[in-house]
């Protein structure tokens, strides 16, 4: 191992990681968006934009990002729809977190039951009372474990922007066993740089996921 | 909406599907591609059957090393760990691996912990009074496993194995990355072979394997819901 | 006049048909059960009056208003119309004080003092005086029901449904609910209650309506109906709840 290397270096896996966070971060929100609207869309079986919201989800989760990339970037030029490399990663990571978050949305709000629903328009609250009141503050409690796998999934994908010319982590890392044969510090360096990176979000989404599991507010 | 010149780029660029045997070339991509999937795919039920049970084992230590495994191979983006497994292995070790074993090294190692949490899960979701039924009937803990257990959990573990499959496909795109021959690869040869005649070409092929891999991974998440929703009704 | 009044009520889900030709009526202040076998309509006739379920043809009135099949103000309506599930159906992310208010507050726009200390007087009425602030999974199946039924209260409703509310419940915690719907309809207010138990039943109704097959088969006194049924159905339904041999 060579030490003086790794001191050297670690400043650009620094600067690296926070590209990857930034581009990351950009990209959770679109999706987060995008997936909170496709599955309220979903969930009310909206006419016409259900079924267009479908054929995205199932296009986007049976396809993968690096593919997506390929064409957002090789590609779409031929059309005249030049993207730079940060573009084509926020549009590349927001479409295939979006299906993701849907996902994780929908299910959330389908495991509130009918009866609480019923029991709602009961007590005379209109339909976006019901959902305000009654069907969100539960789906949402719901939907957190799933949320944080997401978050952990998108961050992780992330790995493969390097192809479009980004200058993340796996490019320094690509970088410094190219230009210098350093190939030990450099995956080890690229390792820990994600450890550090994702260790965090997996201790929240293991907690949400127990106290989720243990201290719900449990109908019966 | 788009402009009459890009509709003729199009139409253009798909033609280079009829020269040579540009089609069949990437067709035979995908093939390497999917070779790739299916072996890491039917090494990691295997393997990921046995870790899952080895998971349920009530030994605290035992436990502990599947978890850190478990986690280890969560975390790390599968990317990394091809890094690891393809320049890493022969740096340290000596041992020099093709990008084709070091893919299905690591997509195995992957899957193996994957599937392992879907056959844990699966048969920890067996309800206790399921063990205590079959016993009250007298029968042996091989029995209780052979006619109670497994049916349950197999009838969980298929369609969640499915959606795994999928992922699995997915990953493998990333052999591209350690110099493998597949379908992306091919793809850039034929650009690259035809940016005097066709240039626009790259609109085509990225298209077609987009597709490509959407209708391979369409067709086990389809078979998965399917699945789902028969056992749902059943 | 009859302050809900059911005229010829037809309801099918598909090519099921579940309430054929359904028409009795309601005075201010009755109280009525609904008797019949599993499966009869009777849970549906409910949900109908609540506009829960929407009807192929028929009327409901009440207080000489239509309220069936309206698509607008269904939530309107529901404000006069107060009902009480067989599963305990509180929200479980609010406490006990939430859960009443919410109806009255966000529905009715009502001033929260006012709301809060007629929750407080319904739930000392219901033995759950200190209750307030628990969260529903700290509470007993019976506590969740009694609740429940406060929670209706709170609206003033002009009529109240019961669907099988006991049905859910352990038996011993059966005669707490019992008890509060006993002591309202003693209050004088108007109530439909679908139920199994027939020695409540008897005691609770002014009049039974016995259903079978989505149909009114008889409508009489509870006296008369359970020491004489006037149909043959009637007859076989009350034999499940006896024994006529015991075993020497």
């Amino acid at each position: 191992m060579d030490f003086e290397f790794i001191k050297q270096v670690i400043p650009l896996y620094i600067e690296a990681a926070g590209l990857t966070l930034r581009i990351a971060l950009v990209g959770i929100l679109f999706s987060f968006a995008v997936g909170l609207f496709c599955a309220l869309i979903r969930y009310y079986k909206v006419p016409l934009l259900s079924p267009i919201t479908g054929f995205y989800i199932e296009l986007s989760r049976n396809t993968p990002l690096l593919i997506q990339l390929f064409f957002l970037y090789f590609a779409l030029p031929n059309l005249g729809i030049k993207l730079s490399s940060f573009q084509c990663c926020i549009i590349g990571l927001t479409f295939l977190g979006g299906s993701y978050m849907e996902e994780t949305f929908r299910s959330a709000l389908e495991t509130v039951s009918k009866v609480q629903i019923e029991s709602g328009q009961c007590i005379g609250l209109s339909g976006l009372q019901v959902m305000r009141y009654v069907v969100l503050p539960q789906a949402v409690s719901v939907s957190i474990p799933g949320f944080c796998a997401n978050v952990m999934f998108l961050i992780k994908e992330t790995s493969v922007f390097s192809i479009v010319a980004v200058a993340d982590l796996m490019y320094v890392a690509k970088d410094l066993i190219g230009l210098y044969y350093k190939t030990d510090e450099a995956l080890w360096l690229l390792a820990i740089s994600y450890f550090i990176l994702l260790l965090p979000v997996s201790a929240i989404s293991g907690y949400a996921e127990r106290r989720l599991r243990y201290a719900q507010f449990g109908s019966n | 909406m788009l402009s009459s010149e890009a509709i003729e780029a199009i139409s253009k660029a798909f033609s280079v599907f009829f020269m040579g045997k540009n089609f069949i070339r990437l067709v035979m991509g995908l093939l390497v591609t999917i070779q790739i999937a299916a072996i890491s795919v039917l090494l990691s039920l295997f393997f990921g059957t046995l870790f899952g049970m080895l998971m349920t084992v009530k030994n605290r230590y035992i436990k502990a090393l599947c978890k850190i495994y478990l986690e280890f191979m969560r975390i790390m983006p599968q990317l990394v760990l091809l890094f690891m497994a393809y320049y890493g292995l022969t740096r340290t070790f000596g041992i020099s691996l093709s990008g084709e074993a070091a893919s299905v090294l690591v997509f195995t190692m992957w899957g193996t912990a994957e599937m392992g949490d879907l056959v844990r899960g699966a048969l920890q979701s067996v309800p206790a009074h399921q063990y205590d039924s079959g016993m009250a009937i007298g029968l042996t803990d091989k029995q209780i496993f052979r006619y109670i257990i497994l049916p349950q959990t197999l009838r969980r573990l298929v369609p969640l194995s499915m959606n795994l499959v999928t992922r699995m496909i997915k990953t493998t795109s990333l052999v591209v990355f350690v110099g493998v021959i597949e379908v992306v690869k091919i793809g850039q040869q034929i650009i690259e072979g035809n940016r005097l005649t066709v240039p626009t070409c790259s609109i085509a092929v990225y298209a077609v394997i987009f597709f490509m891999y959407f209708f391979v991974c369409w067709i086990f998440s389809l078979m998965a819901s399917i699945i789902e929703k028969r056992q749902k009704e059943a | 006049m009859a302050l809900l009044e059911i005229s010829h009520l037809k309801k099918s889900f598909d090519k099921n048909e579940v309430l054929k030709d359904v028409s009795f009526s309601v005075n201010k202040g009755e109280v009525v059960v609904i008797l019949g076998p599993s499966g009869c309509g009777k849970s549906t006739l409910l949900r109908c009056i609540n506009g829960l379920e929407t009807v192929q043809d028929g009327k409901i009135i009440l207080d000489g208003e239509v309220i069936s099949n309206r698509t607008k103000d269904m939530h309107l309506i529901r404000q006069k119309v107060g009902m009480v599930f067989q599963s305990y159906d509180l929200f479980p992310h609010m406490n006990v004080l939430d859960n009443i208010l919410l109806g009255p507050m966000k529905a009715q726009h009502r001033d929260k003092q006012e709301v809060v200390r007629e929750a407080e007087e319904w739930l000392a009425r219901v033995g759950l005086p200190d209750k307030k602030l628990s969260y529903p999974r700290q509470l007993s199946g019976g506590q969740k029901q009694r609740v429940a039924i406060v929670r209706a209260l709170c609206m003033n409703p002009e009529v109240m449904l019961f669907d099988e509310v006991t049905a859910a419940l352990d038996p011993e915690m059966v005669r707490e609910v019992l008890d509060v719907m006993m002591n309202l309809a003693n209050d004088g207010m108007t109530m439909l209650i679908v139920t199994h138990q027939m020695d409540f039943a008897r005691a609770i109704a002014d009049r039974i309506i016995f259903m079978d097959e989505g149909s009114i088969v008889e409508e009489t006194e509870p006296g008369q109906f359970f020491s004489n049924p006037k149909s043959e159905r009637g007859k076989k339904f009350l034999e499940n709840f006896t024994f006529r041999v015991y075993r020497k």
